[in-house]
């Protein structure tokens, strides 16, 4: 069985957020990590490794130094790693970046794509699904309990008040996330290999199947009006009041904002 | 598509569904959809999909619909991306809407992006303001200002920004919508809309996956992070027994029950109900604390939630800093009262 996984190297959002002129993130200038729900995607497909005998491919596209995310998920176990990176693909939205991974992907052999849920710089959980669409392969969201029954993937989808026990033909993309599992530790030996490990690079003309107007930001039918660090709430009002009181103040409140 | 923006017309939103029960976000979507509408000189037309749904148009139309089209098939009966994905694109290739908005509910958030790239169009999530306006804001010279834009507010990067993005050169212009935010509009009973039934045939092919089973129970942890109403305990609540407390407030007002770390070092509660640093980061719509005394680390993980409201006996806790409305004063006394009024509130 061979799986790809595609993690994301993002920026650690304690440290603060800085911005381009443009107002697209300057990620250049900010602590990285690998983002959480990629990790539990990647510990994942090493169980499925573990359990099952496969190949993990890990793949990101961001700038050269995200190389550093995936000597990290080849020192917890991935048997491989390709960095995108381009000039032409930065400033990338959900629908280029998906049309990025899916050309790169066209190059592989697969039977699973594990991505994270959501990347915790842009939280929009969209990358995944559309991958799958511009493969036109089935996906699953949210993903527990991943099993593998010959051809197909069963895997439980959790929704508000209820999950589903999916079966889906593979190949299949599945989302993860961290609640998912607690991902392995790196081991020394495999920090030692993924230090030497070779990384694939690729760049644009390595895109299966893309056009240049669906890539980096000229290509984003997305664009940013405005971008701006958060105001931060004042101190709002505080009053000591018997109980009484005190419930009536509640009561008012939640009323004047449609709360009941 | 990439289109000229003018064949593209009316505001459509999808009127999410589950065992044939309308879920609010739908109504929500309404009432945001006829602000929109209204600024454009346009309508609002519902989105229904699923199996044996036809009796779901009129409350669609209570809540301010002016049209409602139906795609009523066996193969939506639950939710699945593949058909309900064919069922929403096929829709907007025939009528063409210049706004799409879908909740951004379990469902929606998987359900948009699959429709968006389908359609090749963009996609803002998890949008918690709607604007219609000018893309650029400011005139650029040399850059065409379009008008009448959906400006899609949204929280970014750990809440750290706040991001308006706009879709200027395809359409539909779509959003997923954070449930909670938007106003339904007040229900008129008897208002109909015009009702449309489209099917665009489905032929089940290797992305329908098959659902092998449907388990309907609550999970055993709700995740704190989903929900609109969080009632979060310290160490203030004082035992493990008085979390009772809030657990009453919660149903009464369908929220769910979170904690501080304290809580969960002393074993009252799990670890997967912590709220901070090392627990989970919440954005509720409300955020009560209860007996929560408000450590740094505590506030990292809520402070952005768009309603703080605070109880504690000591009115010198930090958690008054980040508090919009706090209330120094015994739990114990107000709790037990509140959920009486909020009870008798609803049931009136």
């Amino acid at each position: 069985m061979k799986i790809v996984v595609c993690i994301k190297q993002v920026p650690d959002t304690k440290g603060g957020v800085k911005f381009n002129p443009d107002g697209t993130l300057n990620r250049a200038a900010m602590l990285t990590i690998m983002n959480p729900d990629d990790k539990a995607g990647l510990e994942a497909a090493l169980r499925l490794k573990d359990e099952y005998g496969a190949e993990v491919t890990a793949i990101t596209m961001g700038l050269p130094k995200a190389e550093d995310v995936l000597r990290e998920a080849m020192a917890m176990g991935a048997d491989k790693g390709i960095l995108v990176t381009d000039r032409v693909l930065g400033g990338a939205d959900t629908w280029a970046t998906s049309q990025t991974l899916a050309g790169a992907i066209r190059n592989l052999e697969f039977d699973l794509i594990i991505t994270g849920r959501q990347a915790i710089d842009g939280d929009t959980a969209q990358v995944g699904p559309q991958i799958s669409e511009h493969l036109n392969i089935p996906v699953i969201s949210y993903a527990q309990n991943i099993k593998i029954e010959g051809d197909s993937v069963i895997v439980e989808r959790q929704y508000d008040d209820r999950y589903h026990v999916l079966k889906a033909k593979m190949p299949c993309l599945i989302t993860a996330l961290a609640e998912l599992n607690e991902p392995r530790y790196m081991t020394p030996g495999g920090i030692f290999d993924a230090c030497k490990a070779e990384i694939t690079v690729w760049g644009r003309d390595n895109l299966i199947d893309v056009k240049d107007s669906d890539l980096g930001l000229k290509g984003s039918p997305t664009q940013i009006a405005k971008a701006s660090d958060k105001v931060r709430k004042g101190v709002g009002e505080k009053v000591t009041l018997d109980p009484a009181e005190a419930v009536d103040y509640i009561m008012n409140k939640l009323k004047e904002k449609h709360v009941i | 598509m990439e289109v000229m923006n003018s064949e593209y017309k009316g505001v459509f939103v999808f009127a999410q569904q589950v065992d044939n029960v309308t879920n609010s976000i739908a109504f929500e979507l309404i009432g945001e959809g006829k602000k929109l509408a209204k600024d454009l000189g346009t309508e609002v037309t519902a989105v229904l999909a699923g199996s044996g749904i036809q009796d779901l148009a009129d409350e669609l139309a209570a809540y301010g619909a002016d049209k409602v089209i139906i795609v009523d098939d066996p193969e939506l009966k639950e939710y699945r991306t593949e058909p309900y994905t064919h069922a929403l694109a096929s829709v907007i290739e025939k009528y063409k809407p210049e706004i799409f908005l879908v909740g951004a509910t379990a469902i929606g958030r998987d359900l948009g992006p699959r429709v968006s790239a389908r359609i090749h169009t963009g996609l803002t999530a998890d949008c918690t303001q709607l604007d219609i306006g000018d893309f650029p804001l400011n005139p650029i010279p040399g850059k065409e200002q379009k008008h009448n834009q959906l400006l899609m507010t949204r929280p970014a990067f750990g809440g750290n920004t706040i991001a308006t993005i706009a879709c200027p050169d395809f359409r539909p212009q779509m959003a997923t919508v954070r449930p909670g935010v938007m106003q339904k509009l007040p229900k008129q009973e008897g208002v109909k809309a015009v009702v449309e039934a489209f099917n665009p045939g489905f032929t089940p092919n290797n992305n329908y996956v098959e659902i092998m089973d449907v388990v309907k129970a609550v999970a055993e942890t709700v995740d704190i992070m989903d929900a609109n109403i969080l009632i979060s305990g310290g160490r203030g609540v004082g035992n493990p027994e008085n979390f009772k407390l809030l657990e009453d407030l919660a149903a009464a007002v369908g929220g769910t029950v979170s904690c501080s770390r304290a809580v969960v070092d002393a074993g009252w509660k799990p670890k997967d109900l912590q709220v901070g640093q090392t627990g989970k980061t919440v954005r509720p719509n409300v955020y009560f604390a209860i007996g929560i005394s408000g450590a740094i680390q505590h506030l990292a993980g809520m402070e952005e939630s768009d309603l703080i409201i605070a109880i504690n006996k000591d009115e010198t806790a930090p958690i008054f800093d980040v508090a919009d409305h706090g209330i120094v004063g015994d739990l114990n006394k107000i709790l037990p009262s509140l959920t009486e009024k909020i009870k008798m509130f609803q049931e009136s």
